[in-house]
């Protein structure tokens, strides 16, 4: 059993799993069922001055099937009093004591940041969480995004912050900006505790093709809205990794995206993340997947026999380099189990249309286009055996690698649809390790 | 043309449930969804009507579902009762490559059927047909029998703007999809349905007409461009033992034709135990039907083993969890009146002199129907079963101009073979004028 508890800053938590600001946050009652289910924190659904919101406002991209892959919305902050936040913020730590309660916060002026910051503090809350990060509505009104983007803006605002603030503070990054290093360091350098992303994607989600009104509809329009859910993560994943590998940025990150298993946290934690928050798995299938969440991480953590989380954070994040710093002489082709092969020929056309024409069913004129196998307009019979087996009484081929022409992408063992079938294995080279950097040192191309 | 083709209500068929209902928006979303895109697909390598099966569950899950079907009606113009009749266990979903994987394979026939169906809706409700026939050309063809090959055959041409007329002897077009398909597959008002919406096409049907009676061959060869005959097989046959020609000795496609078509036709009360002869899969298919409709014993007799039962092996599966018994090597030899006025059927055991006597109320006879075309046209040039010979690609029978398809050339298939031999003939005949089909996919347009 794993000791699952996280300091982030000073903020003890009994595991790393946090609510993100949003809608499963609204509201004191809500936190408390969540703690109730097992969550180790909550980030407050952002607190500012009150607004009113539009229906509707949520869309989603559904995947063959499978419901709400990515997720976008256009709510804005808090429509309720502050007041009333402010007291169930305090209802929630006066029962939760062992539980973080973060206020997430946004708010204009320097002297609205000073009161709302005292306000919070003043009703327990554990730390605070600046919103630089909503792309949509708030950032017409120049908070949000339209800080997260300004490096100067949010490093002078962060200072603010800092100069008030008694608690930690963690800034949330939006993620709509070139370089999310820039706005990382300007965040240490207002002097803040931690970081917090992604916000949102600023998105729109699709069209209503009969209405011709893109999602989701307000009348007759519609506006951008922020993306999220399961297909924002590696977007998510890459910004964690930069951050973690930039030099400057010595503060712990918690990390935010589309993450929805023990797994999509285990790879946050591995990439640098000192913990994770959660939203729209949440939205989907209410507080209860936390129980996984944790006992899944858990018997992870057993088997791979590390005694608590702080042991997995960060242990990938070494392993993330530059492309020039890349082992060229590496490399990996695939090997089809004829025995498991079914037959459907995705491998096959896969690789021919999208590959490089390394796969082949039977024997064949083969024309690679790729590096020194390039044929040009000359092709060359392809030897190997074409075997086939039989599914009922239907003969299908199974498709085999020509290995000298395969470049080792990986995209046939993507596609394969049965478990295992392809497999990428190393190719053995005697030619030792050389990186497009090291051949630029040697004067090389 | 508008046809009406009446049905009265009072038919057993109505007594029998769906067993492969049509599915929901979502579970065709699921199921299609499912489908892998395999290319080279072995399940269009086992459909006889090669139908791009991906390529329309595709368009399924893209919700594109009038291109789903017209996908399908391109290569079977059936599609929407072949997709209940097949026995798609053996055809295409048996060859899905899921089998392979121990995983359900693909449910190939509910998902045509969700797309025929659904499209059906569609072209009322947009008031857009499917198809655009072509111009009328100056091309005429005659049609015996409508059944799946003419039926197949004679839309395939009125779409491309040849005028093409069937001739039917009996009263209600369809064949065996009308007359013989089990009822809780396909039922006679839906197979008549779809001959309606062929006829929206194009097709046109005669029915009460008969050749030798009404018409002769050379008649219809010397005013038309072409002929197709479609005529199917004739009455049951019966083995020749004594006592067939006792009461209630039935012949198992006149039972079926009963059940689906007829008015008031009720199993009496008193049939407790029908004994079924044969081993196809009209012996299967009327033992369910009669185990369905509540008799409480049903025995095929069967003169050889399981194991070489030209029956489906699903089928006998689904007929068994009716109740339904298979008897395996007894050789049926006489029928016999019993005192208590009930049949017994006298048989022995194969290798053996072992003889038995079953007892029942009913004895059904479904060891195959009659090869007639010999007896209608006596110049056709005929296998030593009786089937009619035709070219392997054009299905041109030995007299020019003829062209033959379903269960006439292949002494009894399914309904889908028929289908593809109508379309097929459909094809050499416009080839030989000259025309290229624009509303149909040639076979094997992959090579």
């Amino acid at each position: 059993m794993a000791d699952l508890s996280t300091n982030f800053s000073g903020i003890k938590s009994p595991n790393p799993f946090w609510l993100a600001s949003g809608p499963p946050t609204n509201c004191g009652e809500q936190v408390m069922r969540a703690f109730d289910a097992g969550w180790g924190g909550a980030v407050w659904k952002t607190l500012g001055e009150p607004i009113v919101n539009v229906s509707s406002r949520l869309a989603a991209v559904d995947y063959k099937g499978q419901k709400m892959t990515g997720l976008n919305n256009i709510e804005l902050i808090t429509d309720r009093p502050l007041e009333s936040n402010f007291k169930e913020i305090y209802e929630v730590k006066k029962r939760y004591s062992d539980h973080a309660v973060v206020a997430s916060l946004m708010v204009e002026s320097k002297e609205e940041w000073k009161e709302i910051i005292q306000r919070a503090e003043d009703a327990g809350a554990d730390g605070l969480e600046l919103n630089f990060g909503c792309p949509h509505g708030m950032c017409e009104r120049g908070m949000g995004s339209s800080v997260g983007q300004e490096p100067k803006v949010l490093e002078l605002i962060t200072s603010w912050v800092m100069e008030y603030a008694q608690t930690p503070v963690l800034v949330k990054l939006t993620p709509n900006t070139g370089d999310i290093v820039v706005p990382g360091i300007a965040a240490v350098n207002g002097g803040a505790n931690g970081i917090s992303l992604i916000n949102t994607v600023k998105s729109i989600i699709g069209v209503n093709l009969d209405t011709l009104v893109p999602l989701p509809g307000v009348g007759g329009q519609s506006t951008n809205g922020g993306y999220c859910g399961p297909a924002v993560k590696p977007i998510a994943l890459y910004m964690l990794s930069a951050l973690a590998r930039e030099p400057k940025i010595n503060i712990p990150i918690s990390g935010i995206g589309g993450i929805s298993t023990w797994q999509d946290a285990a790879e946050f934690l591995a990439l640098g993340a000192t913990n994770v928050q959660v939203c729209t798995a949440v939205m989907h299938y209410g507080y209860r997947i936390v129980e996984d969440l944790n006992d899944g991480l858990n018997n992870y953590l057993d088997d791979k026999g590390m005694v608590s989380v702080s042991e997995l954070i960060g242990k990938a994040a070494d392993n993330v380099t530059d492309w020039g710093d890349l082992d060229l002489n590496y490399g990996v082709v695939p090997k089809i189990n004829e025995d498991t092969c079914i037959g459907c020929q995705l491998c096959y056309i896969a690789c021919l249309d999208g590959g490089h024409q390394c796969i082949h069913t039977r024997q064949s004129l083969c024309w690679a286009h790729h590096g020194e196998s390039d044929h040009g307009v000359n092709p060359r019979i392809e030897p190997g055996p074409a075997e086939t087996h039989n599914i009922g009484t239907t003969p299908v081929h199974v498709p085999f690698v020509d290995e000298d022409e395969c470049i080792g992408c990986n995209l046939c063992s993507l596609i394969c649809p049965v478990p295992g079938c392809i497999t990428m294995e190393e190719i053995p080279h005697a030619k030792g390790r050389e990186s497009w950097n090291e051949r630029i040192a040697k004067g090389l191309r | 043309m508008k046809m009406n083709y009446q049905l009265t209500e009072n038919r057993l068929e109505t007594k029998f449930h769906d067993v492969k209902p049509l599915y929901s928006v979502s579970e065709a979303e699921i199921e299609a969804n499912r489908c892998l895109f395999c290319f080279e697909p072995p399940c269009i390598k086992a459909c006889p009507t090669e139908i791009d099966i991906p390529g329309f569950i595709r368009k399924i899950a893209s919700g594109n579902i009038r291109g789903s079907a017209e996908t399908i009606f391109r290569s079977n113009i059936l599609g929407t009762s072949t997709s209940r009749v097949c026995p798609v266990e053996e055809s295409c979903s048996g060859a899905c490559v899921y089998n392979d994987l121990d995983n359900k394979p693909i449910q190939i026939g509910r998902l045509q059927r969700f797309a025929t169906h659904k499209a059906m809706e569609l072209e009322i409700k947009t008031d857009r047909p499917l198809f655009l026939p072509s111009e009328a050309v100056d091309k005429k063809v005659a049609l015996i029998g409508a059944g799946p090959a003419s039926l197949s055959c004679a839309a395939y041409l009125a779409l491309e703007g040849v005028q093409s007329i069937i001739y039917e002897k009996n009263n209600l077009p369809g064949g065996l999809n009308t007359t013989g398909v089990a009822p809780y597959k396909l039922m006679a008002e839906d197979a008549l349905d779809e001959v309606q919406w062929l006829s929206k096409y194009g097709v046109q049907i005669q029915t009460g007409i008969e050749i030798g009676q009404d018409f002769t061959l050379s008649q219809l060869l010397d005013e038309n461009d072409a002929v197709f005959l479609g005529i199917g097989l004739g009455q049951d046959t019966f083995p020749g033992i004594k006592g067939e020609d006792l009461d209630n000795v039935w012949g198992a496609t006149e039972l079926i034709k009963k059940i689906k078509n007829d008015s008031n036709f009720e199993l009496p009360i008193e049939v407790k135990k029908v004994v079924i002869i044969g081993g196809g899969n009209t012996a299967i298919d009327i033992s369910r039907e009669l185990a369905i409709l509540g008799v409480s014993e049903v025995d095929i007799v069967y003169r050889r083993t399981e194991n070489v039962m030209p029956g489906y092996k699903h089928e006998l599966i689904h007929a068994r969890e009716y109740g339904v018994r298979l008897l395996e090597s007894y050789i049926p030899k006489e029928i016999l009146k019993g005192s208590d006025g009930r049949l017994q059927l006298l048989t022995q055991k194969t290798n053996s002199s072992t003889e038995s006597i079953h007892n029942a109320d009913w004895i059904v006879m479904a060891i195959g129907q009659l090869k007639f075309a010999g007896e209608i046209i006596p110049e056709l040039d005929l296998d030593d079963s009786g089937c009619v010979i035709v070219d392997e690609t054009t299905k041109e029978t030995s007299i020019q101009n003829l062209f033959a398809g379903g269960d006439c050339i292949n002494g009894g298939k399914e309904v889908v073979n028929a289908v593809a031999d109508g379309r097929d003939a459909a094809h050499a005949m416009l080839k030989n004028w000259g025309i290229y089909p624009v509303n149909s996919n040639l076979k094997n347009r992959e090579q």
